[in-house]
């Protein structure tokens, strides 16, 4: 794509198999360390390598990213985390539970249920500063997005869209479906690395009251 | 040494931030490049004062900015001929001057292009936030306390200017690039070029489409034909890693060129801008016209190599005495207004 990035394609579904093999690509790349090379952006089931058109040659990338995926020490990946994420749900906070629990024809209790259920993969982060997207949510909670987005959605917002759940980082503009909110902090310019989560970690969400989220804040203030 | 006020903005004008050449690394976060959309004019800029090219620059988009200068200060303005004003005298261009104590630069009317940048001998003094001082506008990081300079902002010198070029410097007339209302762009296909009719893009490379005011450091909308998807393709992609330039289309099918804001999408790209024409993304105002035009690696790279030619002979350029003779050159020619 153009004379400064390629795009490295393992797939097409939103599949644990195929985004291991683009985490990797990625951590192969990013070991490798070559010269010239000014970013690696692992997606759900790509990886886009943006380099110096003057310094690398998409022909040698190629041929990197094929012995990067054929050397089978996949085993030596760096271990990823898992982390536990408070959520005070619906009220104020998460102003579309009761619309998805009509949708769904079930009470808000249920969708908090379904929604803390799974260990989620974190697949990408992107859109905003340290947004994960996370899947997948169980089928009996996969729900469309907002016909219109929200131009602004709080911070620490958790939304829902079709089959995957994500948590707004930073305000930003949004279309999901917003049932909560968490007072961690996933994203601080002025941390290394700058993001709670990175591509590959776990997620588990755990419900909590709006006391215990004050609390929660007024400690780590 | 203490750092010295240098600058006060008196108005901000209409959008008016802290810039380098852009935050890279971290995209991986999810975090944007942010940085001077239009490269080339911040990098002459900064070497026209005797900056190391990446240092912070100002950028400020059309009109409205006025700036008073707290001691003598080194300046150079450069990209988008914005009718830049001192004292109701024009500014020349593409040259470096003193601005003097007390004297106000003033950003009057939008002549050609869209951002102007001012680069400040011995830099300006903001923070390096994941080892860039471009400001992040969308999150609020970066810059200049995160966020557009308002009125009353006073921004610090890094460092004393280096005094070799008060005489002035000015980039060789050649090199200096012209901003059009009606822009050819290079590119090349891809990444999913294949997804689209054959007729899309045929369509791509022969329609003239136009920017329309849907346009921010992030993206500029394009008005015109749209392109189709083949009958099998989905609205969107699962998401992925999005390089500036890529003129990704969603699904009214209307072509948005990506700029600097964003490092990931949802929706297919057709083709993508060749790095020697970044630079001028920068410079389309909403009204212009844009015709697309593909080329060959090779010739892409041929292009980026002259663009950069021309920085190392601005580089490599020795400094002239009383250069600046005609800082204010065409003054008769305003007064005619």
């Amino acid at each position: 794509m153009g004379d400064r990035a390629v795009v490295f394609e393992l797939g097409d579904e939103i599949s644990p198999v195929v985004n291991q093999k683009v985490r990797e690509l990625f951590v192969g790349f990013d070991r490798a360390a070559i010269k010239g090379i000014v970013e690696l952006v692992p997606g759900y089931r790509s990886l886009l390598v943006i380099y110096n058109p003057l310094k690398n040659n998409p022909q040698e990338l190629e041929s990197l990213a094929g012995a990067i995926l054929n050397d089978k020490g996949a085993s030596q990946l760096p271990a990823p985390k898992t982390v536990e994420i408070p959520v005070v749900y619906g009220e104020e906070y998460g102003p579309d539970l009761k619309w998805v629990a009509r949708y769904h024809k079930i009470s808000p209790q249920a969708v908090i249920r379904l929604h803390t259920q799974p260990v989620y993969h974190v697949y990408m982060i992107g859109f905003t500063p340290g947004y994960p997207y996370l899947g997948e949510l169980p089928d009996a909670l996969s729900t469309p997005r907002r016909k219109t987005p929200r131009i602004l959605v709080p911070r620490g917002s958790v939304g829902i869209a079709q089959k995957q759940t994500g948590i707004y980082p930073v305000a930003s503009p949004g279309g999901w479906q917003i049932i909560g909110r968490t007072p961690v902090g996933l994203f601080d310019p002025l941390n290394q690395p700058p993001a709670l989560l990175s591509m590959g970690d776990f997620v588990r969400f755990f419900p909590i009251s709006k006391d215990e989220m004050i609390t929660w804040q007024q400690r780590h203030a | 040494m203490a750092a010295t006020a240098c600058i006060k903005i008196l108005a901000p004008g209409l959008q008016t931030s802290v810039q380098d050449l852009g935050r890279f690394g971290h995209a991986r976060f999810g975090v944007a490049h942010s940085g001077a959309l239009d490269s080339f004019a911040m990098r002459t800029g900064n070497l026209l004062v005797g900056n190391p090219e990446h240092e912070a620059c100002l950028e400020t988009l059309l009109m409205g900015l006025r700036i008073e200068a707290l001691s003598d200060v080194l300046i150079a303005v450069t990209g988008a001929d914005l009718r830049p004003m001192v004292d109701k005298r024009l500014l020349k261009m593409w040259g470096s001057c003193i601005l003097e104590k007390g004297q106000v630069l003033g950003f009057t009317q939008p002549a050609s292009g869209c951002r102007a940048y001012i680069a400040v001998g011995g830099g300006i003094k903001v923070p390096s936030v994941l080892g860039s001082k471009s400001t992040n506008l969308p999150s609020g990081f970066g810059g200049f306390e995160g966020r557009m300079l308002q009125a009353e902002d006073i921004l610090f010198a890094a460092s004393p200017h280096d005094k070799r070029f008060e005489k002035g410097c000015t980039l060789t007339a050649g090199d200096i690039p012209f901003y059009p209302n009606r822009w050819n762009l290079r590119v090349m296909w891809g990444p999913q070029d294949n997804d689209f009719k054959r007729t899309a893009r045929d369509t791509f490379i022969t329609a003239t489409y136009r920017a329309s005011t849907d346009a921010d450091r992030t993206g500029i909308r394009l008005d015109g034909l749209p392109l189709e998807r083949k009958e099998d393709m989905p609205e969107s992609i699962l998401s992925e890693g999005v390089v500036s330039g890529s003129i990704q289309v969603p699904g009214d099918g209307k072509p948005i060129i990506i700029l600097a804001e964003t490092v990931t999408g949802g929706y297919r790209k057709i083709a993508t801008v060749i790095s020697a024409d970044m630079p001028l993304l920068g410079q389309i105002k909403p009204g212009d016209e844009i015709a697309f035009r593909t080329v060959s690696l090779e010739n892409a790279r041929k292009a980026l190599r002259e663009m950069e030619s021309k920085i190392q002979r601005l580089k490599k350029k020795p400094l002239l005495a009383s250069d600046n003779s005609n800082v204010f050159a065409e003054t008769a020619q305003l007064r005619k207004r």
